[in-house]
């Protein structure tokens, strides 16, 4: 089974998020780059594939130079080779047509992405690129076991979950579930030095339009103080819910 | 060129966010002086729609359609639209709708713009305003496609009646044995609970509580208040409440009208999920916990000893007001 793995480059979840030249750019001054946390879920259950059913595992991420640290990473936790299309992630739909073109030539069986990626929230690579191919494809996914040509896998729905099977070729929208925290992995010395010497193969992209840009950024609006109650004053913010917030 | 909604329904009876997005669309449709045509899959009574704002109801009736199939239902949906020569397509955040969209806009050829927050803030050049960065700030997007599809995050129009009488025509688009290719095996619901994604309200608990045996304390304020439970990361780590319930930047997102957050100090990564939620309250020791700095309403003490006295103020309270 050869399995693609579509990595975001991300800000970690614990970055100060500021706006740069009149807030049409992201100010990346300071913060640190990591594999997007729903694709490294993924990731790891790729591993679990590989190490336990023999597939091979590329990952794959649409970005500059600058992403290769984490692809550096996703190698350096066990994928076999890693692609970089040479292209400014600025648009879901224009990344989801690099990443058909990558799927197209490189006959893979089973794509998992993250479900969405933690800066922009589009959540639509996964979707649009199974609409692209024509693949089968499970979002939100939580569970995956593959036999042969079929796959099963559960998706979570509001409220519960819902169990699924599908043949190969097929995309997955992973998340939390595929595998669980504790089972994601933290490169060891020997991987982190086999890593240096596997392929990274850079692309140059696809010709292919934006449908949508991003034209400016905004920060919330400051917020005014917390109202405080002592804890034996219930009623008073019972009352405040009521009367005040009205939601009660 | 009416404006397209997909209307969701769960047994037979339409979501509340189906009239937010009916709500939405014809405050926009109005602006740009045209109608309102919803779409509903296996929906039996429709008028409802017209009390905001739809002017037509394509009404698919389909056993094949009885459960939800993302292939099919975006075939369905993006048929409505090419009869309708719909250019603007709004859906709603739900996992169903979110898992459809791009397959739609691929479908169609659409710019698609998800988490939108608010009316178009321009339509020519159409620019919408997004939350990005898991909510901690807003990103406006303009779509240069022809064809628009946006997804409306929860509880961020709200309802608005209108009235208005909507025609109602059955619709029978052609579906493939493609469409249904991937296979729905079984679907496992919690009954009788309110669903974090479904709820007005949710009470959330954190390490605060001390361990999982003092969750019925917690439970018991939601079931006082009609409201959905969810824990922090912390506490579905050690294994106190199930992974369904953690919210949070990678757990569940929450765009509640209120949300209680019990012993949890909020990290950065918890706020950044239940951010969008209208009103915020906070019980929990410290005074310096991050969560003060975001929260509406808070009380500086245990959430373990202040539970049962909420609970049973909120009981009294409901018998003195109802």
């Amino acid at each position: 089974m050869k399995i693609l793995v579509c990595i975001s480059h991300v800000p970690d979840t614990t970055s100060k998020i500021n706006f740069v030249n009149g807030d049409s750019e992201f100010d990346t001054n300071g913060v640190q780059y990591v594999i997007n946390p729903n694709d490294e879920f993924g990731l790891t259950r790729a591993i679990w594939f590989q190490e336990q059913q023999g597939a091979t595992v590329t990952v794959v991420n649409v970005g500059g130079a600058d992403t290769e640290p984490t692809l550096r990473k996703a190698l350096a936790i066990g994928a076999n080779e890693a692609i970089r299309v040479n292209a400014s992630p600025t648009d879901g739909f224009f990344v989801a047509k690099q990443l058909a073109e990558v799927v197209k030539n490189g006959g893979y069986d089973l794509i998992i992405c993250g479900k969405e990626s933690l800066d922009y929230n589009g959540g639509m690579v996964p979707g649009m690129l199974a609409g692209l191919l024509g693949f089968n494809f499970v979002n939100s996914c939580t569970e995956l076991t593959v036999d042969g040509s079929s796959a099963k896998a559960s998706r979570e729905i509001d409220g519960g979950k819902e169990v699924i099977s599908a043949s190969l070729p097929l995309i997955v929208g992973g998340q939390k579930g595929l595998v669980e925290e504790k089972d994601l992995r933290i490169p060891n010395m020997r991987g982190i030095m086999t890593a240096r010497t596997k392929v990274l193969t850079v692309l140059e992209p696809i010709a292919a339009d934006n449908s949508t840009k991003a034209v400016k950024f905004e920060k919330p609006a400051p917020k005014s103080a917390v109202k405080l109650f002592s804890a034996d004053d219930l009623d008073g913010l019972i009352s405040a819910l009521h009367n005040e917030a009205k939601v009660i | 060129m009416s404006l397209l909604i997909y209307a969701e329904s769960q047994d037979g009876k339409f979501k509340k966010v189906a009239y937010e997005l009916a709500s939405y669309a014809k405050k926009i449709a109005d602006s740009l002086g045209t109608t309102v045509t919803a779409v509903t899959v296996n929906t039996g009574n429709v008028s409802e729609l017209s009390k905001y704002g739809v002017d037509k109801v394509l009404k698919v009736t389909n056993d094949k359609l009885a459960n939800f199939n993302a292939k099919a239902y975006a075939d369905v949906i993006k048929q409505a639209a090419q009869k309708e020569s719909s250019k603007i397509i709004v859906l709603s955040s739900t996992t169903d709708s979110l898992y459809l969209a791009p397959l739609v806009a691929v479908g169609l050829d659409a710019g698609f713009a998800s988490n939108v927050v608010g009316l178009p803030i321009s339509t020519a050049p159409f620019q919408v305003k997004r939350t990005a960065f898991s909510n901690k700030a807003f990103n406006i997007t303009e779509i240069s496609s022809d064809v628009k599809i946006l997804s409306l995050a929860k509880n961020s129009f709200g309802l608005v009646e209108t009235s208005s009488s909507a025609s109602e025509e059955d619709f029978t688009p052609s579906l493939n044995d493609a469409d249904f290719s991937v296979k729905v095996d079984s679907v496992e619901k919690a009954s009788g609970k309110v669903s974090i994604a479904d709820a007005d309200i949710v009470v959330s608990g954190g390490r605060g509580l001390k361990g999982p045996e003092n969750w019925h304390l917690l439970e018991d304020l939601a079931t006082e208040l009609g409201a959905a439970t969810a824990c922090s990361k912390p506490v579905s780590d050690i294994g106190w409440r199930p992974h369904s319930e953690h919210v949070g930047q990678t757990g569940k997102p929450v765009a509640s009208n209120l949300y209680i957050a019990l012993g949890i100090s909020g990290a950065i990564q918890h706020i950044a999920g239940i951010n969008s939620s209208k009103v915020k309250v906070v019980i929990n020791t410290d005074a310096e916990a991050p969560f003060f700095k975001v929260a509406d309403y808070g009380i500086v003490g245990d959430a373990l000893e202040i539970l049962p006295r909420l609970t049973q103020k909120l009981k009294e309270f409901k018998a003195n007001n109802s």
